[in-house]
């Protein structure tokens, strides 16, 4: 089997978040950035197909020379090899559109992404990857077993899970869940020294045009003071509720 | 040219959040001079979708859309956003409508912006407001495309009542096959579910050990709430995954978000950061949540908690 990990090249989960050039582009001075957590469920339950059922992974980035380092990350962990088509992510269609290229080209059977990054939440990538090569589609992706062809997904529904049946090719949207936590991967000395030989082939884009555009971005409102109430006048605190707050 | 709005139900009943997702179509139906068309599928009554602006109704009666199926579903909407000429088509983002959303953009060639808090702020350009960084931050976006897909965000837009007449007509699309079944659904059937929750009761690690969830039930019980769980509890095994909630787990969006013995970490708020109030409760004056929180008591969760309880109850009542 040729699984296929999209990796999202993301800010760090603690990163403070600011804007700049007028509030058009993220500010990245200082930041770390890692690879999206739901990515790394996929990546890691990659790893498993690789080492008990023998499949190749190769992971990919759609981004510029900066997120090369994620992708080594990806590589330590124990993909085969990295491939960063050499475009700006601008939005998910476009993402979406240079991944089927490379999707096709390389004629995968399954692939793994996350179900949204935390930077654009977008939420979009893997279904519209899905439906531009034809695949099967299943995200929120909790638990996944192939069986040749043949696939069984947990997809995770509100207030429960739903066991679905498909078949390849498949794309999946992996969560927290797909592993558990404790099972994830990281890389160690031995993964990073290895990673160092493995391929990462940039790829020149098709040049996917864009379907939405990003104006700017605006932080929160800053939050006022919190009231605080006494715990021996927990009265107050469900008058403020109810009279106030207006939530009870 | 009528806005569509897919107004989802379970079993037969429409859910709150098609009466939001109507709610939005109405307002950006009067922003564009145009009316509004609800699909519905295999729902028992559609006519309350007349109290939030629907002018029309496709209702869709099919067993084999019985369990919900994003190609399927993606497909339906599909054709009834041809038939209507609609330009916008309005989703929810629950777990079934983010799901089809992708697939329902790619089959309509529709740009498609997701977790959207407010009505376009511009049609032309048509701009929307949304959340990005997960909570931490908001992104205009313009939809370039010449049909249009909008995300509404779970509780950010509301419940507007606009009388309109909801007429009913019958459409029978085709079933798109789908290469996904779904073999079974195992689904809490009795309790509120973190994501239709007004009001979501949510315990961390300061409670010690899982033999002390009971007051936090009992909490959630008395206020009609969904319960939750931070991270490391859920990591430890104290409580369900499915109840983890933040950046990595699930998003709330309540009304009322009440945090007992959690400290407050930047992936927690984050996740829990589209809740209107938010009460922390934690023994820790320093804990960072209380900078987060509209509400707050410093003091033990077990003494606060069950006097909590006992007062709510005694509310309840009085205001019965």
């Amino acid at each position: 089997m040729k699984i296929l990990v999209c990796i999202s090249h993301v800010p760090d989960t603690t990163s403070k978040i600011n804007f700049t050039d007028g509030d058009t582009k993220f500010d990245t001075n200082g930041v770390q950035f890692v690879i999206n957590p739901n990515d790394e469920f996929g990546l890691t339950r990659a790893m498993w197909f690789k080492e008990k059922q023998g499949a190749s992974v190769d992971v990919v980035n759609v981004g510029g020379p900066e997120t090369e380092p994620t992708l080594r990350k990806a590589l330590a962990i124990g993909a085969d090899t990295a491939i960063r088509v050499n475009a700006e992510a601008k939005d998910g269609y476009q993402v979406a559109k240079e991944l089927a290229k490379v999707v096709k080209d390389g004629g995968y059977d399954l692939v793994i992404a996350g179900r949204e990054s935390i930077d654009y939440n977008g939420a979009m990538v893997p279904g519209m990857l899905a439906e531009m090569v034809d695949a099967n589609f299943v995200t929120n992706c909790i638990s996944l077993e192939v069986d040749g062809t043949n696939a069984k997904a947990t997809r995770e529904i509100d207030g429960g899970k739903e066991s679905v049946s498909t078949t390849l090719p498949l794309v999946i949207g992996g969560q927290k869940g797909l592993v558990e936590e404790s099972d994830l991967r990281i890389p160690n000395m031995r993964g990073i020294m290895m990673a160092r030989k493995k391929p990462l082939n940039v790829l020149e884009p098709v040049g996917a045009s864009t379907e939405t555009g990003s104006v700017k971005f605006e932080k929160p409102a800053p939050k006022g003071e919190v009231t605080l109430v006494a715990p021996d006048n927990l009265d107050e605190l469900v008058n403020l509720l109810h009279n106030e707050a207006k939530v009870i | 040219m009528s806005i569509l709005v897919y107004t989802e139900s379970e079993n037969g009943t429409l859910k709150k959040a098609a009466f939001e997702v109507a709610s939005y179509a109405k307002a950006v139906a009067d922003q564009m001079g145009t009316s509004v068309t609800a699909v519905a599928v295999n729902v028992n009554d559609t006519s309350e979708l007349g109290k939030y602006g629907v002018d029309k109704v496709l209702n869709v009666s099919n067993d084999g859309l019985a369990k919900f199926n994003a190609k399927s579903y993606a497909s339906v909407l599909s054709q009834a956003a041809k038939q209507e000429g609609s330009k916008v088509v309005v989703l929810s983002q629950s777990a079934d409508s983010k799901y089809l959303a992708p697939l329902l953009s790619v089959g309509l060639d529709a740009g498609y912006a997701s977790n959207v808090v407010a009505v376009p702020t511009s049609t032309s350009p048509f701009t929307v407001k949304r959340t990005a960084f997960t909570n931490k931050a908001f992104n205009f976006t313009t939809i370039d495309t010449d049909v249009k897909i909008v995300g509404v965000s779970n509780n950010s837009f509301g419940l507007v009542e606009n009388s309109a007449s909801a007429s009913s007509e019958d459409f029978s699309p085709e079933i798109a096959i789908s290469g996904v079944t779904v073999e079974s659904v195992d689904k809490v059937t009795d309790k509120v579910t973190i994501a239709d929750a007004e009001i979501v009761v949510s315990a961390g690690r300061g409670l010690k050990g899982p033999e002390n969830w009971g007051m936090v039930e009992e909490l959630a019980d008395v206020l009609g709430a969904a319960t939750a769980c931070s991270k490391p509890v859920s990591d430890l095994g104290w409580r369900p995954h499915s109840e983890h909630v933040g950046q990595t787990g699930k998003p709330v969006a309540s009304n009322l978000y009440i945090a007992i013995g959690i400290s407050g970490a930047i992936q927690h708020l984050a996740g829990i950061n589209a809740s209107k109030v938010k009460v922390v409760i934690n023994t820790d004056p320093e804990a960072p949540f209380f900078k987060a929180a509209d509400y707050g008591v410093v003091g033990d969760a077990f003494e606060v908690v069950p006097q909590l309880i006992e007062k709510l109850k005694a509310f309840k009542s009085a205001n019965a």
